[in-house]
């Protein structure tokens, strides 16, 4: 019991250091840095939840971020909610909409890649029906007008989104600690590793699975409604289409599955990355991508458990030899 | 012993300089300017040759002297990579901000655009729009905020106001009209302002079909057309979608009287041209095109072309783009970024290649830009409206 | 709704444009079905298969068709050499590092691809790229009829050589049981990279039946993906006939979809095909039930 006291601890450190340097610091790259890889964060911990706690793999996380980025604009837009009013109903939304993909995919037993595939399919299916229906505003999409207040969720500092976005992780970590420590995650990671031996343990999957992909999609969502306030604008490509799916489970990936500080790590690195590659050869347009991709295979091949895996990992190359 | 008085004599002097940076009037000797795209990704095309038409301007303006007003300043491109997201932009600004950049010029798809210039709002740094059609992107109040061409409504405004009049001097042929458009932010955007005004002058919108990005095949859309047989097609998209359209209707054998695009993707596009002779002869386009009449828009194509590169309307949009803040900087007499966005507000830029006449900016939009009117002719793009900018006569309809 | 002289060509349209995403699906059934891995490269692979398609027409006056041999080829060495050297050594054997292994390598491949063609799109022109074939109301382009006959082809040698070929026996065994398959000697890595080879290879065939009606460009291959993965479910992860009949199944439904419900809305048949087959029928049409 003693070691979630310890996972608070570090949560907490967490929380001081990035306090510390946004605080400390006017760089306007440094903050944004700071928002968007804690951004990469919430999203990589919302598939985790699922993905690494869980098991089921997803390639459709979008259809969640979507989902999320969508009511937070038209709560505000059509239905003359504040943002902050807005922001639970966006959450809800998503994790309504999670609940349903998870209720058809885990009542006829989807697994593994059939399961991946089923979320993908739903992301597209989304996509195509917010390109055709008015109250998404169609494929003009729809964009959020500019008033900067604390009641609008929208600041002029790149601090207060920091601050908001931290909020999120913190919750996240929070829910992700509470995972590895309840009874609830037990049942989750014992569902990961054998769902079979689960069920005759007495445990209900069903139910379980259910409750984590409301809490991932929940999350997830709540990644879409930042990105709304931050850039004030969504169109159905942005909003379901395969590259935030993608990021979401790069990160967590790379940083380690089923871990705790694991999306951490791998947001925080793979933004980082194309941070810095970005601009390198300038000249040379698509070098800084090949560099990035590389490096990724990299990663993969010499750390197979992810960042959060390293001594794992590290621990059975050298105790394979030390026999 | 020598060498420390040496140092402490050394450091002395650079300590007073620090003090006194501007001492005797130095000026600065480059002005940074941010000039961001999206040079890789699905918009990697377009965003190249934005990046060439801004470093072409650079180059000139640097060749004629820099910025004179400032000592000959050389302006110092700090090239930006939006990798076709929004959020890439964004960041791409956070870090010219912090580079000491005076203005941006980019970013070329509206919706990377919407990110970009609210990100340098942030910063009072003014932003030059060099494509970026979507009226929202100059709609939004944000003041450092200027679009030097025209947004997709006066696009489709004129478009369809030039269709009328064609159609009036050709004896009313045309009747009735198919849209066709991809289905992001600029092709719904426009089929909307088309669908809405053409019944006003008379035209029956028969059908308006939207297509995804990218599509497959045309085989189907075509057959549609077949099946509706319209006067006209009006098709709005990228150029891919486009060529394969066009193609697909040449192979079908399906001939409207005429193909009436507006801000069409190939349509005034010479390397379509070049590669598809045929399924481009008599396409009508109403999009962003250089003013003929002036010569050193033939003389700039000659330049683009001997780079093995195609004088793409991303080209000579974003260098006019750029000259435009050089101007601007030059009549500020200064890289400090309040007084160049003043000088944009008055700008009266008229030393262009482009048919806008003088710059005029109303709410950061300069109410001088215009689409104009083109037409494949003989392999070559030719400008047929306005009257003072017509290189041949219209051939409407290209089919009785 | 629509008459005869509507619904036959559209038929006929979509069997052919059908017959394509066949062709992309067969090597991407045979790499689910013999690595269980879902290949996030195989677009980037297409891609790079019509670049070969397009350099053997305008370096070297080589008619696509006749860069068959060529291309099969030379895309099965390519894929040999990605899962032996790259893949195999990478992933240590694990799903989702293969996945992330696949991706790396379609970033790589499609930002190589940028910087050594650039990113304008570009198009071959062949004496039969505008020539159509008249069959009733229908005028269907050469090129796709060519397609169609390809995709036949293509799959029957397919089925052949897993039936019939001691290779075949040996993919057939390693699919099914691997350490069973290592046990009785055949050589699992070998049969997993020429496994693979043969899955990049039938994009090289792909990319010759394609590019005279279509274009390339370094992200052509992303419009192909998601169509490939909903024919490789739909005809059962591992069927080539699953994978020849669903693909022209999809390309029907995608015809018929747009024709009723718009060109936008009506892509979300294939989607909608997709989630069906994978709640209710997730071996597909014939794929064995695990």
């Amino acid at each position: 019991m003693k070691r979630w006291r310890r996972d608070i601890a570090v949560i907490v450190l967490f929380v001081g250091a990035i306090l510390i340097l946004t605080t400390s610091s006017d760089s306007g790259v440094l903050l944004n840095f700071l928002m968007m890889a804690l951004y990469a964060t919430l999203l990589a911990q919302a598939w985790n939840i699922l993905g690494g706690f869980g098991g089921q793999f997803s390639f459709g996380h979008a259809l969640f971020f979507g989902t999320g980025a969508y009511i937070q604009s038209i709560a505000q837009m059509q239905w003359g909610l504040g943002a902050w009013a807005a922001l639970p109903l966006a959450l809800l939304g998503a994790a309504m909409v999670g609940i349903f993909v998870g209720a058809l995919s885990f009542r006829y037993g989807l697994k593994g890649s059939y399961f991946a595939l089923v979320t993908l399919a739903f992301a597209e299916v989304f996509r195509i029906l917010a390109l055709s229906v008015n109250f998404t505003g169609a494929g003009v999409g729809l964009m959020l007008p500019l008033k900067e207040s604390l009641a609008n969720m929208q600041f002029g500092s790149p601090r207060g989104y920091v601050y908001l976005i931290l909020v999120f992780v913190v919750l996240a970590l929070l829910i992700s600690c509470w995972l590895r420590h309840s009874r609830f995650g037990a049942y989750l990671q014992a569902i990961r590793d054998n769902e079979d031996a689960a069920r005759a343990l007495g445990v209900n999957p069903f139910g379980i699975k259910l409750g984590a992909i409301a809490l991932s999609a929940a999350l997830m969502g709540a990644g879409g409604a930042f990105y709304v306030q931050v850039f004030h604008y969504i169109d159905p490509g942005l909003a379901f289409g395969p590259h935030t799916s993608v990021e979401a489970l790069v990160a967590a990936i790379v940083g380690g599955m089923g871990t705790l500080w694991g999306p951490v790590l791998g947001a925080f690195l793979l933004h980082g990355l194309s941070d810095i590659t970005r601009n390198l050869f300038g000249q040379l347009p698509g070098i800084n991508m090949i560099i990035y991709g590389l490096v990724l295979v990299l990663i993969v091949t010499f750390m197979p458990r992810g960042i959060a895996g390293l001594s794992a990992t590290l621990r059975a190359r050298l105790g394979g030899r030390n026999g | 012993m020598r060498t420390r008085r040496i140092f402490m004599t050394q450091s002395a002097a650079a300590a007073s300089a620090m003090a006194f940076p501007l001492i005797g009037g130095a000026q600065p000797k480059t002005v940074k300017v941010g000039v961001l795209h999206p040079v890789t990704g699905a918009l990697a095309y377009s965003g190249q040759q934005c990046r060439l038409g801004a470093m072409m301007a650079v180059e000139d303006i640097n060749k004629a002297g820099g910025i004179k007003s400032l000592g000959g300043a050389k302006i110092e491109a700090l090239l930006g990579d939006a990798q076709s997201q929004p959020q890439a932009g964004a960041a791409e600004v956070e870090k010219m901000n912090e580079a000491g950049v005076s203005a941006v010029v980019g970013a070329f798809a509206s919706a990377i655009c919407l990110a970009t210039t609210q990100a340098a709002a942030k910063h009072n740094l003014p932003h030059v729009v060099d494509v970026g059609v979507a009226d929202q992107i100059v709609e939004r109040g944000l003041k450092n905020t200027f679009r030097f061409g025209p947004g997709y409504r006066k696009c489709a405004e004129t478009a369809v106001a030039n269709l009328h009049v064609l159609n009036t001097l050709a004896g009313k042929p045309a009747r009735t009209v198919m849209i066709i458009h991809e289905e992001s932010l600029f092709g719904t955007g426009t089929a909307n302002l088309l669908a809405r005004e053409l019944p006003g002058y008379g035209y029956e919108v028969k059908e308006v079909i939207k297509h995804a990005n990218p599509t497959r095949d045309f085989n189907n859309i075509v057959l549609r057309m077949k099946a509706v047989n319209p006067d006209i097609v009006i098709p709005a998209n990228y150029y891919n979608e486009y060529a394969l359209l066009v193609r697909t209707m040449q192979q079908q054998k399906v001939q409207p009287k005429a193909i009436y695009s507006v801000l069409g993707g190939a349509a005034s596009s010479y390397k379509f041209v070049k590669e598809f002779p045929d399924a481009a002869n008599g396409i009508i386009d109403c999009n962003h095109w250089f003013n003929p009449k002036d010569k050193r828009s033939a003389a700039m194509r000659k330049r683009v072309e001997a780079q093995g590169q195609f004088f793409s309307y991303e080209v000579f949009m974003a260098y006019t783009a750029t000259r435009l803040l050089a101007d601007a900087i030059e009549r500020a007499k200064s890289a400090d970024r309040a007084a160049i966005i003043q000088a944009l507000e008055n700008s009266t830029f008229s030393d262009h290649i482009m048919p806008y006449g003088q710059t005029k900016f109303i709410n950061g939009q300069n109410t001088g830009a215009q689409p104009l009117m083109t037409q494949v002719q003989k392999n070559d793009i030719k400008v047929i409206v306005p009257r003072e900018f017509r290189e041949v006569e219209p051939l409407f309809p290209m089919k009785a | 709704m629509f008459d005869s002289a509507i619904l036959i060509p559209s038929l006929l349209n979509g069997i052919t444009t059908g017959a394509v995403y066949a062709l992309i699906a067969l090597g991407l059934t045979l790499i689910y079905g013999v690595l269980h891995i879902i290949n996030f490269a195989h677009g980037a692979g297409l891609m790079l298969a019509l670049y070969g398609v397009y350099l053997l027409k305008e370096r070297l006056g080589i008619d696509p068709y006749l860069a068959l041999p060529v291309m099969v080829v030379g895309m099965f060495l390519l894929g040999y050499c990605l899962q032996r050297l790259v893949i195999n050594r990478a992933s240590h054997g694990k799903d989702e590092n293969i996945l992330l292994v696949t991706l790396g390598l379609s970033i790589i491949m499609e930002n190589a691809a940028l910087l050594a063609f650039q990113s304008d799109t570009r198009s071959i022109e062949t004496p039969y790229t505008l020539a159509t074939v008249t069959i009733g109301p229908a005028m269907i382009a050469v090129p796709k009829l060519v397609a169609f006959a390809g995709a036949l082809v293509v799959s029957a040698i397919l089925v052949w050589l897993i039936q019939a070929t001691d290779l075949g026996r040996a993919i057939r065994a390693v699919a099914r049981e691997k350490q069973g398959a290592k046990l009785m000697g055949i050589h699992v890595d070998h049969v997993y990279a020429i496994s693979f080879g043969i899955g990049l290879a039938c994009l090289g065939a792909a990319a010759c039946f394609l590019l005279p009606a279509y274009y390339v460009n370094p992200q052509v291959g992303n419009g192909f993906v998601l169509v490939a993965f909903t024919i490789v479910v739909l005809g059962g992860m591992g069927s080539f006939t699953g994978a020849l009949l669903g693909g022209l199944l999809i390309g029907v439904v995608e015809s018929l979809g747009g024709l009723y419900l718009g060109e936008s809305l009506g892509q979300i048949g294939i989607f909608g095909i997709f989630i069906l087959v994978l709640l209710f029928r997730p071996q597909g049409l014939f794929g064995a039930r695990s």
